[in-house]
């Protein structure tokens, strides 16, 4: 059987500067894979070559076992690869409501079909479902503009979940949220998991967030794997405390 | 507070339409030519809100769009080719023609799509001059006759004024049809984040090309029907100014709102005529009003609306607040 | 060859007032983010208040185009800047669009409302002589243009290159916040840069003005002029501007002899699109990190 995500031997040069440096690794279905590493460590960059935003230099990102290395993140997307972004990502225009039928819609039919379909694409319901699990219902007709940073950044987080897909790459969700939110999100993240057979794979700096959330975290040093294995083993890695602790 | 709000505003809309359809019975004929051009000039802008406001990509081609039209109806007159028909092709080609246009704006955004779209306005405009076997040259086509829709002969100010309204009507409904649909939370996703757009797996470049069409489109069916209502067109007309007081239209109005661009081709088509009074001096007061508008609400009239209702909601807010916070002052004492 | 001769000095001379036009233009895009579409019709006024000042105020020619530069600066610059700009920038580009493209309308209204309608000759600072160079005849009002424009732009350079106020400005124009960091009067920088452009156009307003006649209509096709020679040269460099409308008056002229007349105004246009699909950060302009 084939991995729900394949990275194999991904490189990425800007000019001189190996940013990522022939990394490869495996992700199967129902794991949440944490990616950690100190600044600078190319995380982003990896993440960004993985999602299409970036054209690595070489090797190739496989998801579900075909290749989709240069595919558009739009075609990604209905592939089933949805992201959140590390900076708030809503459209503050949109209603709560509206931004969550937007994550969705386009796998919804084709363009024409949806042009003389329903307005709402048939989401409803879906979207308020999604916005009751997120405990947000009285902020559903609200523009996301409005709401407070941590409830963006759960909006962020729902509406990656909205077209049931089958990868989520999470870019520091726990990035300026507070505690009693950060608790909240954890908790749905890992219902999604267990229940909706969703597989991640999360950057993050907040190292407990990770360890209490990853089934397996990937070190990244200076672009390249420096350690790989459950939590409690990264945790005790001399190497990645040499990494994080500095020289 | 908000849904009383709402009322008020269906309420305007309805009197406006009301106001619309009785003024024949008080205008001169000059006044409903006016109107009329109020009309066919609101088609054009509605399509440059709908690119510009909805989808966030600056256009400085809508003129050509509307020559394009223009020039589409009257050249296929001699030919017998009945109205509908032309009108039809004018929207399609004008359709074509601004996807292809489109193509610049997937590589270039903000002010250099400006200059590229502003560069096709000059090009469109030099073929319209030069190439005299088609369009005429500078002398232009004269004599382009009103259409006979079913029977209904359009060729008098009057019918010709309900013809414009009732274009004007279809065109609104189509584009509320496909901004109320799942297309114009697409629209809107490309115009606030395109990278956050594209990764929640809307084709932003489909989107675009598509933003790009449909407006030039409706350029062309306003040019389409601008042909006939003046019944002699020129080159000069779909130059760069044009697509500048188009553009106006909409920030003006109020960029990215519905009734926006309806607003703003009031100001720009009825507003000179009643400055008409200061004689030479219309422009320029014309001039004055805008650059005013533009400084103390710059996002259009639509705009400053907003603002006035978000202010009474404000006000309406805290005043219960003060009088519920009164309630609990008053409390104790009662008691 | 004689008859290209002409042609190039020309070209040159009428490219040498489209760059000073565009480098005043790109200066106050750069540091205020202004897209002036008035640039056309703030060339076309200057000539109008040396006019009244002879006219009204009885002055010799020399001290009216003195005035002439102090009221373009006061008003083309210094109100322009708090005027228009100011209050509106905060809004973003597009109203502030607009609100220039009104402007252009009222200075064109005012010169022919208040004015005049006519064409009016103007004085030129030179006799009018055609002069024989290897068979090409030029005139001394070409030579003059390219001599002016030469020591004006040159100057400017000198200016913004060799000095800490011209350095103090670039720093301004490249990245307000880091400037203000450095401690530049960032300020005082913007509103230079309104008071050169407005220098700079009454400059290029008396040189155009004895060959072109004082209209009210002459602003149109310089204003076009001005965006496509500093979009072609770069739009991030005042040498992008000093190139652009150098080679914008070359090519105008060369195709119009050697193409087609009636399609004279296209080539540019072609040239305008091919610099922004191909090259967009210009002929001499250096490529704009792109943040995603």
């Amino acid at each position: 059987m084939s991995h729900v995500l394949e990275v194999r031997n991904v490189a990425k040069r800007f000019g001189g500067v190996t940013a990522v440096d022939d990394v490869s690794f495996c992700v199967d279905e129902g794991e949440i894979l944490g990616i950690i590493g100190p600044n600078g460590s190319g995380k982003s960059t990896l993440f960004n070559c993985v999602l299409g935003q970036l054209r690595p230099t070489s090797g190739e990102v496989l998801v579900d076992g075909r290749s989709v290395t240069g595919m558009r993140p739009c075609d990604l997307n209905r592939l089933g690869v949805s992201r959140t972004f590390q900076l708030l990502q809503v459209f503050p225009q949109l209603s709560v409501r509206d931004n969550l039928i937007l994550a969705a819609q386009e796998h919804q039919g084709t363009m024409l079909s949806r042009l003389f379909g329903r307005p709402d694409a048939g989401l409803t319901a879906d979207a308020e479902q999604m916005i009751s699990f997120f405990g947000m219902s009285h902020l559903a007709g609200e523009m996301a503009g409005g709401l407070s940073y941590g409830q963006q950044k759960l909006l962020d987080a729902a509406m990656a979940f909205m077209a049931g897909p089958r990868l989520v790459l999470l870019d520091e969700p726990a990035g300026g949220v507070n505690l009693t939110m950060l608790g909240h999100l954890k908790e749905r993240l890992k219902t999604l998991n267990s229940e909706r057979k969703a597989t991640f794979v999360v950057i993050e700096h907040n190292m407990e967030f990770v360890m209490s959330l990853c089934t397996r975290v990937l070190v990244l040093a200076e672009g390249k794997i420096l350690a790989e294995g459950k939590p409690a083993e990264v945790r005790s890695n001399p190497k990645v405390i040499e990494a994080y602790l500095g020289h | 507070m908000k849904t009383l709000l709402k009322y008020a505003q269906v309420a305007l809309v309805v009197l406006a339409i009301a106001a619309l359809l009785a003024a024949p019975l008080v205008l001169k004929p000059y006044g409903i030519f006016v109107l009329s051009q109020w009309a066919v000039m609101a088609i054009a802008a509605v399509g440059l809100n709908l690119t510009l406001g909805y989808a966030g990509q600056i256009s400085l081609a809508q003129a050509s769009f509307v020559g394009i039209g223009a020039y589409t109806v009257a050249l296929l007159q001699p030919f017998g080719v009945p109205f509908a028909l032309a009108f039809v092709a004018a929207g399609l080609l004008s359709f074509a023609i601004g996807w292809v246009l489109g193509y610049p704006a997937l590589r270039v955004q903000h002010h250099y799509l400006a200059f590229v779209t502003l560069a096709f306005t000059t090009l469109v405009f030099l073929v319209m001059r030069n190439e005299e076997w088609l369009t005429g040259g500078i002398y232009g086509i004269s004599n382009i006759k009103r259409p006979i829709i079913l029977g209904w002969s359009t060729v008098k100010p009057v019918p010709f004024y309900y013809f414009a309204l009732g274009m004007l009507a279809l065109v609104t409904a189509i584009v509320w049809w496909l901004l109320r649909s799942p297309w114009g939370r697409a629209f809107t996703a490309l115009r606030e984040n395109p990278i956050r757009a594209l990764s929640l797996g809307i084709d932003t470049r489909r989107y675009t090309l598509f933003a790009f069409a449909f407006g030039s489109a409706l350029g062309g069916l306003s040019g389409a029907m601008h042909a006939p209502l003046v019944q002699f067109i020129e080159p000069t007309s779909f130059g760069l100014s044009l697509s500048l007081t188009l553009l106006l239209m909409v920030i003006v109005g109020g960029s990215g709102y519905f009734l926006g661009p309806f607003v703003g081709a009031l100001v720009a088509v009825i507003m000179p005529e009643w400055l008409r009074f200061a004689d030479g001096l219309y422009l320029i007061a014309y001039a004055l009003l805008v650059l005013l508008l533009m400084t103390f609400c710059p996002s259009g009239i639509l705009g400053l609306f907003g603002r006035l209702a978000n202010l009474i909601e404000t006000r309406a807010a805290s005043a219960r607040r003060q009088s519920l916070s009164a309630k609990l002052d008053q409390k104790p004492v009662s008691s | 060859m004689s008859a290209f001769l002409q042609l190039l000095i020309s070209g040159l001379a009428t490219g040498a007032i489209y760059a000073i036009v565009a480098v005043g233009f790109t200066l106050i895009w750069q540091t205020s983010q202004t897209i002036n579409f008035a640039q056309g019709e703030f060339v076309m006024i200057p000539a109008f208040f040396v006019l009244a000042a002879m006219k009204l105020g009885g002055l010799p020619f020399w001290a009216a185009c003195l005035v002439g530069l102090a009221v373009s600066v006061f008003v083309l610059g210094v109100m322009f800047k708090q005027a228009i700009v100011d209050p509106m920038l905060k809004h973003g580009v597009l109203p502030l669009v607009i609100s220039t493209i009104a402007l252009s309308l009222l200075l064109k209204e005012s010169a022919k409302e208040f004015y005049s309608s006519q064409a009016q000759p103007f004085p030129s600072l030179v006799p009018s002589v055609d002069l024989n160079l290897f068979g090409a005849v030029i005139s001394t009002q070409s030579l003059l243009v390219l001599g002016v424009a030469f020591v004006t732009v040159g100057g400017l350079n000198l200016l913004l290159n060799r000095t800490r106020f011209g350095r103090a400005m670039q720093a301004t124009a490249q990245n307000r916040s880091v400037a203000r960091i450095l401690g530049v009067p960032v300020e005082r920088m913007v509103l230079a840069t309104f008071v050169i452009n407005g220098l700079l156009v009454a400059i290029a307003s008396i040189l155009i003005s004895p060959i072109y006649l004082v209209k009210f209509t002459n602003g149109e096709t310089l204003g076009l002029a001005a965006f496509i020679a500093a979009i072609v040269g770069g739009f991030n460099q005042v040498r992008g501007a000093i190139v652009g409308g150098l080679v914008l008056g070359v090519v105008d002229n060369l195709s119009a002899a050697y193409i087609s007349a009636q399609y004279r105004g296209a080539f540019p246009l072609f040239l305008l699109i091919a610099v922004i699909l191909l090259k967009p950060e210009g002929l001499v302009g250096r490529r704009e990190e792109r943040t995603v």
